[in-house]
């Protein structure tokens, strides 16, 4: 059977999110209860996590999470980031044994900081370097799979229910400002460990819910500027589409909204001269990177959240705010369930964003 | 003795039991088919001059009239066609070069025919085309390869101009000269209801009609009849036209006898005078040249509209298409072999150019490789007969379309192709008066109307069956074709996987 | 009245345990219900569930004639193809609510989502009637063929607007009641604004006391002159959108 990246998988999903706006970091154990409520909506074929501040000792170091098939290509890697990394510190990423969770890849965790003498290209960033070698990672080593490679946060993710996937990592035992999860409904998988969600880059993490049919459309855009998407996942997509906008065009995240769920050209015309100027500029500059057909979304990153549903809300998504803490979810029970009495809870409307930004400096 | 060796194309047939004897038929064909005899009271046909535009069976009150294929038979031979006969004949009798009117008729593979279309089930909801919102609005012009914002979230970047098309369709370049004045009206008045754009062809523009400018596009050509800058004002577009699908590399020749009082007046030639076209524009003869004329353009209009060029689809339109959006132009329109024409050469018209739906798949492909293609739009033509093959034509990567060929059949065009007689019973291809009235525009201009708005709500049903809102989503999304009857090249230019993939 | 504590049931073993409840009381509690889905599904009339905690999609999908009260929020496609019965929410509801709702009351205290009532459609005595309290989203009455929806738009934030956007689009049949008079430009093509009849206003004064005596709410205040009522322009708005082929 082939895996992700050699064809594309339709799946529905299950998605939730929670961040501390002050920063606050907490246990693992609230997101891994929200997400199992919605067992449900996924089929054992994929679940995984995204936690932010769960390194602040290695903070300036960029941690890779690392799926080996076999030791050999393990050695391989090693000596590619040995080349081009200092390498700070490495290690197994514990995991407990859970009775649903089988055929786990050896997984290993490193923390890094780049040697960026050792591109050849002149302008290059840290971010781009790195980027640039876990991208070649990914699509040179056979057998091995960056799946994380942000500052202070990690993915943990797998082939399971996301609750098993959970513990087989012991995420109650990290603490993060900012959890999200996903549990997976492919229409068929290979059960490969790299295919489940998050799909991260960097600092971005993605979770989604829905199967887009722009796929191609947004896909052909953003291989324009230089990605490649070996994955052919809605959420590697996204990714790349917000990385593009926001991190290389440097765009508002406010605008960058409004490019992948641009509002209707009707509802524009209604707007003043000024807003329509830029709306229409958006959508005619950006109309290949528009998200169509269902989706619920929450975007990760170090400045915080952003949940997003497609502009005419073909799946569902609920808001809630008590204290400092924003919820995001698939569904309002997984709300409920971990937080009893918000202060406020709320469906968005379609195309119209939740951003929970972090108050403070990164922890 | 001349020997002529021509026979009848087609045969009239009267039902003598059918016949009011109104006469109808005698005074509909401008070719003098029909006679009436008043003496024996008797109709004759002589069937060498029908040419089968179904003028007089359309108006004939009591439907007595049939046209057929004239049955004299060569003897068959796979090789010497009637056709390949025929040819030889007419030009061994007038040593003339053959002319031929309308696109290429032959039986070349249609790539339209051969791709097939996606539809959500299950895993992705399709849209309801008649109750939800399903956008078709297209903006068609140079892109900026970003947008910058300062510090306060305000748009810093200043948009080049663009052209709004309500429907991913406009009318393609048809000259006044090529067409009647009565189907330039119509043509005009359609787009300025449907919120698109017809496109002047390069026989310049009647002061009457400077009030469809919103949906206007000028065109330059090489004869550069018409053209100065008011007129190159009149409109919301320009186009320079470099080719035509129909005859790459070729010139036009509008024969002085269509040059008429009006005909002269926007020409802005002497009446009777033949108006050429040159093969080629005189000051461009390489690309900087064409950045040249796009700017010297851009100029003259200050930067307020985009400037299109037109190129036949060639085999290296893809590097063509490239230096050409690098030179300046905000939209590139390909034309293919297919496309239509008054006239052209028929050996040019039939084997010079290749397909469109190959050009689009490579310029598209050759523009994302270079990072370009966002930066202008990408209009084709050639031969566009359905919503079905748009709706392929932007999977494939195309902007919008353009469609000639189908606004004249709803015009009244039955495809006779015999447009350079100038007779046209149709009142569409003719400056003959008695013949252009019977082209009203009031009245017709309403059929390209239901034409374009009937191929806009199947566009919306079938991307609505795709599971997209919004016709964006469809350009160059390739995942939404598939391939039938084609071979691993061809799939391969085309860049679309085989059905059941 | 048996009493069920739904922590940590899943909803099979949940809808199991009501089943044979009710052969023993038809009226029923349940605590502590998180999103267990189909809660009352296709159960009968008499049947009175009372349900504490937030009960997931597909609460009440092609019931029968049950009555069940929700003291919470509710979540997605509630009420969806019930044929009769009455469903009462203490609180706001997810998207498409009453989804081909053929018979039955759904009252709503707050605000509901996008595509609540789509599909909604009579038979013969068969009227169902959705009352919503607070605002609603975008796609209010699509495809309506039938029975009643009235929005109340209560308590309604400074901006927030009582209904989205293609509200009735589609619709070709039934009513549709909104305190206010919203720009034309929310509605589908096919919709139309008519005056209030004396049996409309008898409709509105019957049901929005019920809805006040459900929620325990004083609207004297409510003003019948300032609702609207939309209704279809024909039962076939389609018909010029074909020619044969």
């Amino acid at each position: 059977m082939l895996k992700e990246g050699e064809l594309r998988i339709p799946s529905g999903c299950a998605i939730s999110g929670i961040i501390d706006k002050k920063g606050n970091r907490f246990s693992g154990g609230e997101i891994i209860k929200s997400i199992a409520l919605m067992h449900e909506r996924s089929n054992g074929l994929g679940g995984g996590f995204a936690a932010y501040g769960i390194y602040p000792q290695y903070k300036e170091l960029y941690a890779f999470h690392i799926f080996y098939d076999s030791l050999s290509v393990k050695t391989q890697v090693e000596d590619f980031l040995t080349k081009h990394f200092e390498i700070e510190s490495a290690g197994n990423i514990p995991t407990k044994s859970v009775p649903n969770i089988k055929d786990q890849p050896l997984i290993w965790r490193y923390f890094v900081s780049p040697r960026i003498y050792m591109s050849k290209e002149e302008i290059i960033d840290e971010d781009e370097f790195t980027s640039r070698c876990v991208i070649k990672i990914n699509k040179e080593y056979i057998g091995a799979y960056v799946f994380s490679s942000g500052k202070n946060m990690g993915t943990f993710k797998g082939v399971g229910y996301p609750e098993d996937i959970g513990e087989f990592f012991m995420l109650d035992r990290y603490e993060a400002y900012m959890w999200t999860a996903h549990g997976r409904f492919p229409t068929n998988t290979p059960g490969w460990w790299g295919g489940s969600h998050p799909f991260t880059m960097l600092n971005w993490s993605v979770v989604h819910n829905g199967e887009i049919s722009s796929y191609d459309a947004n896909r052909r855009f953003v291989e324009m500027f230089g990605y490649r998407c070996t994955l052919q996942t809605d959420t590697e997509v996204i990714t790349y589409l917000f990385d593009l906008l926001v991190r290389k065009h440097k765009m508002p995240m406010d605008k960058a909204i409004k490019v992948v769920a641009s509002p209707f050209w009707d509802n524009i015309e209604r707007e003043n001269k000024k807003t329509q100027n830029e709306l229409k500029s958006i959508r005619a500059v950006y109309a290949n990177a528009l998200i169509n057909g269902p989706f619920s979304i929450i975007l990760g990153c170090q400045k915080g959240m952003v949940a997003l549903n497609d502009r005419i809300k073909l799946r569902s998504m609920v808001a809630a705010e008590k204290g400092d803490r924003t919820y995001v979810a698939s569904e309002e029970s997984a709300i409920k369930i971990i937080c009893d009495n918000p202060d406020r809870i709320w469906s968005p409307k379609g195309g119209e964003a939740i951003i929970a930004l972090l108050e403070c400096e990164n922890k | 003795m001349n020997l002529k060796f021509d026979s009848p194309l087609f045969e009239v047939i009267r039902d003598e039991k059918k016949c009011i004897k109104c006469k109808t038929c005698v005074l509909e064909c401008s070719n003098k088919v029909h006679s009436y005899d008043e003496k024996k009271d008797i109709f004759k046909a002589d069937d060498m001059k029908c040419v089968n535009c179904h003028r007089c069976v359309a108006l004939c009150p009591t439907k007595a009239l049939i046209i057929k294929k004239y049955p004299l038979e060569f003897r068959e031979n796979a090789v010497w066609t009637e056709s390949a006969i025929k040819e030889i004949f007419k030009q061994s009798q007038s040593g003339g070069v053959l002319l031929s009117s309308m696109g290429n008729p032959n039986p070349s593979p249609i790539y339209w025919d051969k791709m097939l279309l996606n539809a959500s089930q299950v895993t992705n909801p399709s849209i309801d085309p008649l109750r939800e919102p399903i956008e078709t609005k297209v903006m068609i012009g140079r892109k900026p390869e970003k947008l910058e914002f300062a510090s306060n979230g305000k748009l810093i970047t200043k948009m080049p101009p663009q052209v709004t098309l309500n429907v991913p369709v406009m009318f393609a370049a048809m000259s006044y000269g090529a067409i009647s004045p009565n189907a330039h009206e119509a043509l005009a008045r359609a787009a300025e209801e449907l919120g698109i754009c017809y496109n002047t062809g390069e026989g310049g523009l009647n002061k009457d009609f400077y009030k469809y400018r919103k949906n206007t596009v000028v065109q330059v050509a090489s004869g550069r009849f018409g053209v100065h800058k008011e007129y190159l004002n009149a409109g919301v577009a320009i186009e320079i036209k470099i080719g035509q699908g129909a005859k790459p590399g070729i010139g036009g020749h509008l024969p002085g006898r269509k040059v008429c009082e009006d005909v002269s007046t926007t020409r802005m030639i002497p009446v009777g005078s033949d108006a050429i076209s040159p093969a080629l524009h005189h000051d461009i003869y390489s690309i900087e040249d064409l950045r040249q004329l796009i700017y010297s353009l851009k100029e003259v209009t200050h930067y307020e509209k985009p400037v299109f060029v037109k190129i036949a689809a060639v085999h290296n339109a893809a590097a063509i298409s490239s230096g050409a959006l690098r030179a300046g132009a905000d939209a590139i329109v390909v034309d293919g072999f297919r496309g239509g024409t008054g006239a052209a050469p028929t050996r040019v018209r039939d084997n010079v150019g290749i397909p469109i739906e190959l050009a689009l798949a490579s310029i598209d492909q050759r523009l994302r490789e270079e990072g370009i293609r966002n930066q202008g739009s990408l209009l084709i033509s050639g031969s566009i007969r359905n919503s079905a093959d748009i709706v392929k034509a932007i999977a494939l990567g195309a902007d919008a379309v353009c469609i000639g060929t189908a606004a004249l059949i709803a015009l009244g065009c039955h495809m006779c192709r015999t447009c350079v007689t100038g007779k046209c019973n149709w009142g569409i291809a003719t400056q003959d008066l008695e013949l252009v009235k019977r082209l009203e525009p009031d009245v017709m201009y309403k059929r390209l109307v239901n034409l374009v708005s009937a191929w806009n709500h199947e566009i919306q049903e079938m991307l609505g069956g795709m599971g997209m809102n919004a016709v964006d989503s469809l350009r160059g999304n390739r995942l939404m074709l598939r391939g039938i009857d084609l071979n691993q090249k061809e799939l391969e230019i085309l860049g679309i996987k085989y059905a059941g993939e | 009245m048996k009493t069920i504590n739904a922590l940590d049931v899943h909803y099979r073993k949940l809808n199991d345990s009501i089943d044979s409840a009710i052969k023993v009381d038809k009226s029923i509690t349940l605590n502590n219900v998180f999103g267990q889905r189909y809660i009352g599904r296709g159960l009968p009339k008499g049947v009175k569930i009372k349900i504490h905690g937030i009960p997931g999609n597909d609460m009440s999908a092609y019931m029968g004639g049950a009555k069940i009260e929700v003291l919470g929020n509710a979540q997605d496609a509630i009420g969806n193809t019930m044929n009769s019965g009455r469903i009462i929410i203490h609180g706001r509801c997810g998207d498409t609510l009453g989804y081909a709702m053929r018979g039955g009351e759904i009252y709503v205290e707050g605000n509901v989502g996008y595509r609540v009532g789509i599909h909604m459609k009579e038979y013969k005595d068969m009227k169902p009637l959705i009352v919503i309290g607070g605002k609603a989203g975008d796609f209010l009455g699509e495809y309506m063929a039938g029975g009643s929806i009235i929005l109340l738009g209560l308590n309604l934030a400074e901006g927030e607007e009582i209904v989205g956007r293609f509200c009735a689009t589609g619709i070709h049949g039934g009513k549709i009641y909104i305190n206010g008079n919203p720009d034309k430009y929310k509605f589908g093509k096919e919709v139309e604004k008519v005056s209030l009849t004396d049996e409309d206003t008898a409709f509105l004064k019957k049901h929005i006391a019920l809805y006040a005596k459900f929620f325990k709410k004083d609207l004297s205040h409510l003003k019948l002159e300032y609702f609207s009522k939309y209704m279809t322009v024909n039962k076939n708005p389609y018909s010029n959108m074909y020619c044969s082929n």
